[in-house]
């Protein structure tokens, strides 16, 4: 009577519950090895972009650094010559630096780049050990995104050779 | 087990396997170091330092989608004495640098520290009088993670990082590396590794 009632029934009633969710589908994303849908418009790392025939997007006109709220953007231009042509513009941008540990991937940059340099690309493994590796040149950020556009992000762990980014250091 | 019978050697950051021992070491207690390090990496118990939004995203981490738990690392202190890592998660006001040393300094060797978030790494937008611009500044940070705030894959990422780093180093001389880190905020750039 009493022990059937006060200890028998809700334990088997609390271990139903548990029988109950082992139908459910499990919610844990096992990260390193697999990695959840990216929603369409996450920002994570900056990429420059290129032109078809391999011409920088960026011109130099540092509208990102002026639209960045943590200024963490550093546009340095030069003006474009016949022998050196890197845009199509009259100029272009000698130093591009970006620092990655100020920025706060707002996107506003992207938004305020009249050509459609910058982008921000869903590659999100950024951390690192030392605070000098976070300054972004402008050669790290023409390279090429892993995943060209529309391919899904390949994580850094899920890669057979597990290469470390550029300008990563080692502790 | 790996058997690496060697001098000292200088780093060579060209090398390294993870999970495998960078350098050899003392050659009687190698695979001592070794397991010593793999029972550390694997076992960190993170210290909560909550302040600012980051935290929720450091509490999203532990939760059952992303589950820390996977790496060993959910137990979630609040009392630094059972903590090994310290998840500085949001902006670090000055007027909290103290209480941050001081638990920072409560904490049992060895230990490390995780710099969550634009603001506790480098100030981020909040480039002011209040906010001290990067954590490193008052304690030695071992993994900086950006992103405002990081999602939780991204701030695994760092604790991934953070056990590989751990995995590397020489378990037993840890407390002398620590030490000398203390003189030296910055880091470990001037210390040989």
């Amino acid at each position: 009577m009493g022990l059937n009632k006060e200890v028998i029934k809700p334990i088997l009633a609390g271990f139903g519950i548990t029988a109950r969710r082992l139908k459910h589908k499990k919610v844990t994303v096992s990260y390193p090895e697999q990695l959840r849908e990216q929603y369409p418009r996450t920002r994570w790392r900056h990429f420059l972009a290129r032109y078809e025939n391999g011409l920088e997007k960026c011109i130099g006109c540092s509208l990102c650094a002026g639209a960045c709220p943590a200024r963490c953007i550093y546009v340095e231009a030069a003006e474009n010559t016949d022998e050196a042509r890197f845009s199509p513009g009259e100029r272009y941008a000698t130093r591009y630096e970006i620092n990655m540990i100020r920025c706060i991937f707002c996107g506003y940059c992207q938004e305020a780049c009249p050509t459609g340099a910058i982008v921000l690309r869903k590659n999100f493994e950024l951390a690192d050990y030392k605070r000098e590796s976070f300054v972004y040149t402008k050669e790290m950020l023409l390279e090429k995104y892993p995943g060209e556009s529309d391919e899904p992000y390949v994580g850094r762990y899920q890669k057979k050779d597990k290469k470390e980014p550029a300008g990563s250091t080692k502790p | 087990m790996p058997k690496k019978v060697e001098t000292i050697v200088l780093h060579d950051s060209s090398t390294p396997v993870i999970g495998d021992m960078e350098k050899g070491g003392n050659v009687v207690v190698t695979s001592l170091e070794y397991l010593l390090a793999q029972a550390r990496a694997n076992s960190l118990w993170p210290l909560t330092f909550g302040l600012a939004c980051c935290a929720i995203e450091m509490m999203s981490t532990v939760a059952s989608r992303f589950d820390l738990a996977r790496f060993g690392s959910e137990a979630f202190r609040a009392t630094p004495r059972q903590a090994d890592v310290m998840i500085i998660a949001g902006r670090l006001s000055k007027k909290m640098a103290p209480v941050l040393r001081q638990i920072y300094d409560q904490m049992p060797e060895p230990k490390w520290v995780i710099s969550m978030g634009a603001c506790a790494s480098s100030g981020g937008v909040y480039n002011n009088y209040a906010i001290v611009q990067g954590a490193d500044q008052v304690v030695p940070v071992d993994v900086y993670v950006p992103g405002c705030p990081p999602s939780p894959d991204a701030l695994i990422y760092g604790i991934l990082k953070l056990q590989e780093k751990v995995k590397r180093h020489k378990a037993t001389t840890f407390g002398e590396l620590r030490l000398a880190e203390a003189f030296n905020p910055r880091g470990l750039e001037e210390v040989d590794v």
